[in-house]
């Protein structure tokens, strides 16, 4: 390690860990957020939800199988920063097609390594996700914690137009049933699992109107996940709410948070949020528990929800929190965990095929009322 | 989903004595399923024939068998308990296989007991080849190309589909044992005839070769409403082709993408749902081509197994204890994750460390085996390393294993090895393939050219390839003073260990540990917590590392230390971990902080909920100092894990550690072999006649002065390591010249060799004033054999009570003078009415726990209270106990696993476990012993004896006894004419030396029934190996000294007269 660059991290209450760089060289800010799985760094990085974030990872030993081509969740990585214990110099997997470092390089991505992560995340357990800030160039502690002080607070912060898509484009042309993703920083597995269910995707950008996807008359309309605070996007909430029962909804993360804020629900700030693959949901229906994906820091408040029309339908055994909504009347669902995994267990997938089951009973209402 | 309250009690069904595949693990998920059920307000009556269980202990069920584990007995049981169910997963393969066999004899039916956990179709659909090869195909899994058979003809019929190289797997057999590799058509056919022979159904299963794929294994529950989580991945080292237990293997799963791994769990769910287990924990294997990832399936085990303990013990998620819950009907989510508190069990743990596990051989034991691993388990124990990167856990793993390396050290210069060696070694796995993969990258091997010659994956060598480069790095600052505090941390970070610094450095352990705390480079502990730090952890399991941040919460409460045992091994195992549990209990009851120290997952001791803290870490100077400096206890206990912690004993206390109990001094006169002599003079005790030597010329002299025979042995190896008896001048040469080999600077030891007398064993508590006798045990087989191997009976049942007395004296005088503090055993010959002591350990026995059974006593227990002050006759123990029935200890040895070796028994140990008998008299304790030793005694049949010259006379009563109970006698010429002109009927059979294979034929089709053969000298030796052999292979008892001859035909005797019963423990002290 003699010849490797000296980094920092600087956390906003003042806390300093010295690592070394790796990645890309220079300074990046964000919040800190620490995801626990235990594989899938490459499905992290490129998860647009992290717009925003320095994800550190509590499993110490990253970069072990390298990068390949298929395992991305969009077209590049989105994190601020990355944050481990050790990042593996070789990469071991046939698949493999480079190393972590050269690929974050490659991408501008700042790394650093060599941090005692289960301090740095006990430390955001109990003091929440915070500001923080990465450097290889500056090593002076005072100067770090003036800087990180000016980052902005992720609250309040709209960092879907950082992350949607510029023009609505085709994911997949062939399939009986036509589903409209409204692209707030979606998932490709999202994507991949419509087609794999045998819909038509076609993804439209976060600020596309109502009107405009109704005009597409689309089967279903699925809202994505996404980064940052869902209060700060109102222009998407407004017209999530032109689209109540028009069309069936199934909302994915952010985009569940965007149906609770349009049936006039509130959102609140999760101490440290819910990243990683081990969280147990159970379906209140079924009373199947699932462990899920989860990748959220904002939380749609149970509370401030209308229950004549909603129900509950999933709810988190670790911590009580609100983990699906069902609309009573309306054919309108949504989910906080990601059923499409990636990095994660499968076992929520089933919420797809519950998705194009309801555009199948919807439409047959159609049918009938027509 | 509420607990079910159509049942009231559970059978559970161990796993018996400790053998080859099949150890602790099996008490620790015993243990814990009994207290998970009582918990629930279930009634348990559990059989296990192991008495150094903690699962045994009267509290931990309602009704405690101890009784040999095998259908009929569990039958007895059954009739007299009236269970209303049966767990049949806590038991190992010992207790699946009786379960099974219960089922088809229609017992459990009988009496209306059902499987709960896994029903017999389901085990059935497991553990059958042929029925799991298609549940996998059905659900669209793939596996390697294979076929059953069930002759050898059939045998020969598959090849025909599967080319050569093939695995064979027998069904139904513990740790794969008759299975093997074939890749010629000769090792075919003879790996295929022993697989029939070894699976209790004649079956096995050909199989197309994935050797060098990379394995992993993931552990899997489920419980009744269909929840189904995985507790933990593990990625194994070495690749296929090496038993998983005989692998180094790594926690999580390194290697695989997100995935590959999800991949992996998709089908571990659907397995383990087609299979059918309705609830409890199950083991999958997997194969991967490194090439493609093509995954295959190897195989399910549908039950807790010693991989569900590692992971248990790698994650804080305690498999066995929620296997039982699930099984009478609560569900993952009803069940609360200990260690947070606040979740349920229905989650995924996710650590943020790295495990390593690596296994413990001993093929130093059996010179005759090659230490080559293959698919049949060799290892004889293991350690786990928890360190925050594969390289520190592989490190502290190394030195935990305690086989002499400091870490990935150089016990061989790699100069000296030559490249056909290094080849080999890292073609060929092997229990030093480790070591030689850093020899071949200090040869200048590329890393690409290793991972082709073993097969393991480029980023496990890559890790050892930076621990190479970072001991480079540190040879070059040529002194320690000029190591700076960055590297001598990432040093640290690497998993070197002080004493490998110290190595490389030509210092101190103490110098480098000096060194270190000045520059401020000092451990840091981290918590086991199964989340990764996401939430509270109230459990304090510690690991160390070399971080920024320590999370040890220092109480300011009055605490104890407990020492562990380390890794088992042959003369170091359970036993000595049921007295550091004990030493913990009863601390406890005392009101003390209890802090547990050990390495090995198998163990009750290092279950988070046996002591108030764990620290699992490896049992060396630096890793316990490390412990003690951050948590300061009152007091430290060496004297319960066996040899390990007595071996740091001394360096303890010179570092200040405060150990308690018997003294360190002491502890060494018992030991030094010149302060022990000049001890037992002072007392007037008898010693054997003994002297050492350094050449062939004095160990001569010393041998005339003394008189043949003589045992001779190293000074620098204990528990009988290479420890020999020898009779003339000859075998004493040969002997000097291969010691000479392996030491120059240790003298060999010369004992007189007391030929013909009786062996006996005393444990004793002392509190310092009073010592109380636990109990004086009488060897069935002759003095020679090793303690550790030989059978013994507590009472005794042949000495006299003036010859008792004398051994009473004894051991108070020796407890005087040696001021022993706790738990002292004292080993004696009694020669024509002469007493001698041949040893002396002030510490914990093998036998205490055995003792402790018998008498009712838990002397452990008493011995522990006493160290920290109490007095026996505050504790109510002050008298030796009178007992009215007879405990016999029989010893199981391991030979079966390794081909050619002979099963004489010798001075130096080589059993791995044991079992107790219990009953009213002596002959039929002596029955059941040998009935849950796997030796069961026939009560008709053919009898073959031969013996040696010396052993005639005494034959022939035995002979009598046995022709009078009916049975046949077969016996060689010697012994036939001994039999002849005494009247007792028998037939002739000729040498096999001669070309006479009638024998070896009888043995084989089964006709003969037991073997009785007191081998003489080399040569008598040689003679009937293949006989003992053949009997050994085929699960024939074959008794090899003429004590154990009369204790058996005693125990024949006296069983077919009356049949034996059963009685719980708890039975035997109600008054």
């Amino acid at each position: 390690m003699q010849d490797k660059i000296r980094a920092k991290l600087i956390l906003e209450d003042g806390r300093v860990f010295n690592g070394f760089s790796f990645g890309a060289v220079g300074e990046t800010s964000g919040e800190v957020v620490f995801n626990t799985s235990l594989t899938g760094y490459q499905e992290i990085l490129t998860d647009p939800s992290y717009k925003g974030q320095i994800v550190t990872m509590t499993y110490p030993l990253i970069g072990n199988y390298g990068v390949n081509d298929e395992d991305v969740e969009s077209s590049k990585p989105f994190v601020e920063g990355f944050i481990v214990k050790e990042c593996s110099r070789v990469a071991s997997n046939w698949r493999s097609k480079k190393h972590l470092d050269d690929y974050l390089k490659e991408n501008n991505i700042i790394g650093i390594e060599g941090i005692d992560t289960r301090a740095l995340t006990k430390h955001i357990r109990l003091g929440g996700a915070m500001k923080a800030l990465i450097s290889t160039e500056d090593l002076d502690d005072n100067s770090l914690s003036a800087k990180v002080k000016k980052v902005p607070a992720l609250a309040g912060l709209d960092l879907v137009k950082e992350v949607t898509c510029s023009k609505p484009y085709f994911w997949s042309k062939e399939g009986r049933i036509k589903i409209i993703v409204l692209d707030c920083g979606v998932k490709y597995s999202i994507l991949r699992n419509l087609a794999q269910s045998g819909c038509q995707v076609m993804v439209v950008p976060a600020q596309t109107s109502a009107e405009d996807i109704l005009k597409e008359n689309p089967d279903g309309v699925l809202l994505s996940n996404g980064p940052g605070d869902p209060a700060a996007v109102p222009y998407v909430v407004s017209q999530v709410k032109k689209l109540l029962g028009k069309v069936p909804l199934f909302g994915i993360c952010f985009g569940q948070q965007m149906l609770g804020l349009a049936l006039g629900g509130k959102t609140f700030k999760l101490k440290f949020g819910h990243h990683g693959g081990n969280h147990p949901v159970k379906d209140l229906k079924s009373g199947a528990i699932s462990i899920t994906s989860q990748n959220h820091g904002f939380c749609v408040d149970l509370d401030s929800l209308n229950k004549d029309n909603l129900e509950i339908s999933h709810i988190n055994l670790n911590d009580n929190t609100l983990e699906g909504l069902r609309h009573k009347n309306m054919p309108i669902f949504s989910v906080q965990f990601h059923p499409e995994s990636a990095p994660g267990p499968h076992d929520a997938n089933y919420l797809f095929g519950e998705f194009i089951e309801l555009i199948r009973k919807h439409n047959g209402c159609k049918t009938t009322s027509k | 989903m509420p607990k079910r309250t159509d049942i009231k009690k559970i059978l559970i069904i161990g796993s018996g004595p400790i053998v080859i595949s099949q150890a602790c693990e099996f008490d620790y998920s015993g243990t814990q399923a009994c207290k998970a059920l009582r918990e629930e307000g279930y009634q348990v009556c559990l059989i296990n024939s192991n008495p150094a269980t903690i699962m045994t202990d009267p509290q931990i069920a309602d009704a405690t068998y101890i009784e040999p584990i095998t259908p009929d007995v569990v039958e007895k049981i059954i009739k007299k308990e009236k269970p209303d169910a049966l767990l049949p997963t806590l038991g190992g393969q010992t207790g699946l296989n009786t379960a099974m066999q219960l089922f088809e004899q229609g017992v459990l039916e009988k009496y209306k007991v059902k499987m709960i956990g896994a029903d017999y179709d389901t085990i059935k659909k497991a553990e059958n080849r042929d029925d799991f090869k298609k549940a996998m195909l059905k659900i669209g899994l793939d596996l390697p190309k294979s076929d059953l058979a069930h002759t050898i003809e059939e045998a020969r019929q598959v090849l025909k589909t599967i080319s050569l190289p093939v695995i064979i797997r027998p069904s139904f057999t513990l740790g794969g044992t008759g299975g093997g590799i074939a890749t010629t058509q000769e090792e075919f056919e003879k790996i295929a005839d022993l697989g029939l022979k070894n699976s209790m159904s004649s079956e096995i299963l050909i199989e197309e070769s994935i050797i060098g794929w990379k394995e992993y294994e993931l552990e899997v529950m489920r419980d009744k409403k269909d929840n189904v989580v995985i507790v933990c991945s593990i990625e194994n080292f070495d690749p296929m082709g090496v038993h998983t237990g005989d692998s180094i293997t790594v926690a999580p799963a390194q290697t695989l993408t997100d995935y590959e791994y999800q991949k992996m769990r998709d089908a571990s769910l659907a397995i383990i749902r087609e299979i059918g287990v309705e609830t409890g924990g199950s083991n999958i294997q997997f194969a991967l081509n490194p090439k493609d990832g093509r995954m295959v399936v190897i195989e399910m085990n549908p039950r807790v197994s010693r991989s569900s303990a590692l992971a248990s013990k790698a994650t804080g998620f305690p498999i066995a204890k929620f296997a039982a819950k699930l099984a009478v009907g609560l569900t993952l989510d009803e069940i609360q994750n200990d260690i947070t508190k606040e979740t349920p069990a229905s989650f995924e743990p996710t650590i943020d460390y790295c495990v390593v596990k690596i296994p413990r051989f001993t093929f130093e034991k059996f010179p005759e085996a090659k230490d080559v691993l293959g698919i049949s388990m060799k290892s004889v124990g293991e350690t786990m390393a928890i360190g925050r990167t594969f390289k520190e856990a592989l490190g502290k793993g190394l030195r935990g294993l305690e086989i002499g390396h400091s870490g990935l050290d150089n016990k061989l210069d790699y100069q000296d090895i030559s490249d056909g060696k290094i080849r080999l070694r890292l073609q060929e796995p092997n229990a030093s393939r480790i070591f030689y993969i850093k020899y071949a990258m200090l040869k200048g091997y590329a890393s690409k050219d290793i991972v082709a010659m073993t097969g393991i994956d480029y980023w496990f060598i890559d890790n050892i390839k930076q621990i190479v480069e970072l001991e480079q790095a540190l040879l070059e600052k040529k002194e320690l003073a000029k190591v700076s505090k960055e590297l001598l941390k990432e040093a640290k970070q690497y998993g070197f260990g002080d004493q490998q610094l110290a190595t490389i450095f030509n210092t101190s352990e103490i110098a480098v540990r000096s060194y270190r705390k000045e520059l401020g480079v000092v451990a840091t502990f981290k918590l086991v917590d199964t989340c990764a730090a996401e939430f509270e952890a109230h459990t304090p399991y510690y690991y160390s590392t070399y971080e920024d941040e320590c999370e040890a919460r220092v109480s300011d409460k009055k605490k104890i230390m407990i020492l562990g045992g380390g890794p088992n091994r042959i003369g170091q195992g359970i036993e000595f971990d049921y007295c550091c549990c004990h030493a913990s209990f009863a601390l406890k009851e005392l009101g003390y902080e209890t802090i547990m120290v050990n390495s090995n997952p198998e163990t009750v001791s290092t279950d988070y909920d046996t002591s108030d803290k764990l620290y699992f870490e490896p049992l060396t100077l630096e890793d316990v100092m490390n412990i003690i400096d951050k948590e300061k206890p009152q007091g430290v206990i060496v004297q319960f894990g066996g040899q390990t912690p007595l071996n740091l004993a001394k360096r303890l206390e010179e570092m200040g550690a405060p150990i308690i109990g018997t003294s360190v001094e002491s502890i060494d006169r018992a030991e030094d072999r010149g302060e022990f002599s000049t001890l037992i003079k002072k007392l007037k005790i008898n010693q054997p006649a003994n002297g050492s030597a350094n050449s062939i010329e004095e160990a001569l002299g010393e041998a005339h002065n003394i008189g043949y025979p003589v045992l001779v042995r190293p000074s620098f190896v204990l528990g009988g390591r290479a420890m020999r008896i020898v009779y003339d001048d000859e075998a004493l040469e040969e002997f000097m010249q291969e010691a000479k080999e392996v030491s120059q600077e240790h003298p060999v030891l010369i004992d007189q060799f007391l030929q013909d007398a009786v062996e006996v064993d005393v444990d004793a508590v002392s509190d310092g004033q009073l010592t109380v006798i636990g109990g004086i045990m009488e060897h069935v087989e002759e003095a020679g054999v090793h303690s550790g191997d030989s059978a013994c009976v507590l009472p005794p049942h042949t000495l006299d009570d003036n010859i008792i007395d004398t051994i009473r004296k004894t051991a108070f005088a020796l407890s005087k003078e040696l001021k022993v503090k706790g738990l002292m055993n004292i080993q004696f010959a009694v020669k024509k009415d002469t007493v001698y002591v041949l040893e002396v350990n002030p510490r914990a026995s093998r036998t205490i726990p055995f003792v402790s059974k018998t008498i009712g006593v838990p002397l452990a227990k008493i011995a522990s209270k006493v160290m920290v002050g109490e007095s026996l006759k505050a504790l109510d123990f002050t008298e030796e106990k009178k007992i009215n029935h007879v405990s016999v200890k029989e010893s199981v040895l391991p030979f079966s696993r390794f081909s050619g070796v002979d099963i004489i028994l010798s001075p130096e140990m080589k059993s791995t476990g044991e079992v107790m008998g219990i009953d009213t008299s002596f002959g039929r304790a002596f029955y059941k012993s040998q009935l849950a030793a796997n030796q069961g005694l026939p009560r008709k049949g053919t009898v073959f004896i031969s013996v040696k010259s010396g052993d005639k006379r005494n034959i022939v009563f035995i002979a009598k006894k046995l022709s009078d109970l009916g049975f046949d006698i077969v016996a060689t010429k010697g012994t036939y004419k001994a039999f002849h002109s005494n009247n007792i009927p028998a037939q002739v059979v000729g040498k096999i030396s001669e070309g006479d294979t009638k024998l070896l034929d009888m043995i084989r089709s089964g006709t003969i029934k037991l073997v009785i053969n007191t081998p003489s000298g080399k040569k008598g030796q040689s003679d009937m190996k293949p006989i003992r052999s053949l009997a050994t292979m085929q699960g024939i008892p074959c008794i090899t000294t003429i004590q154990g001859a009369q204790a058996a035909v005693n125990g024949i005797e006296s069983i077919i007269k009356e049949d034996f019963e059963v009685k719980p423990m708890q039975e035997y002290f109600t008054n």
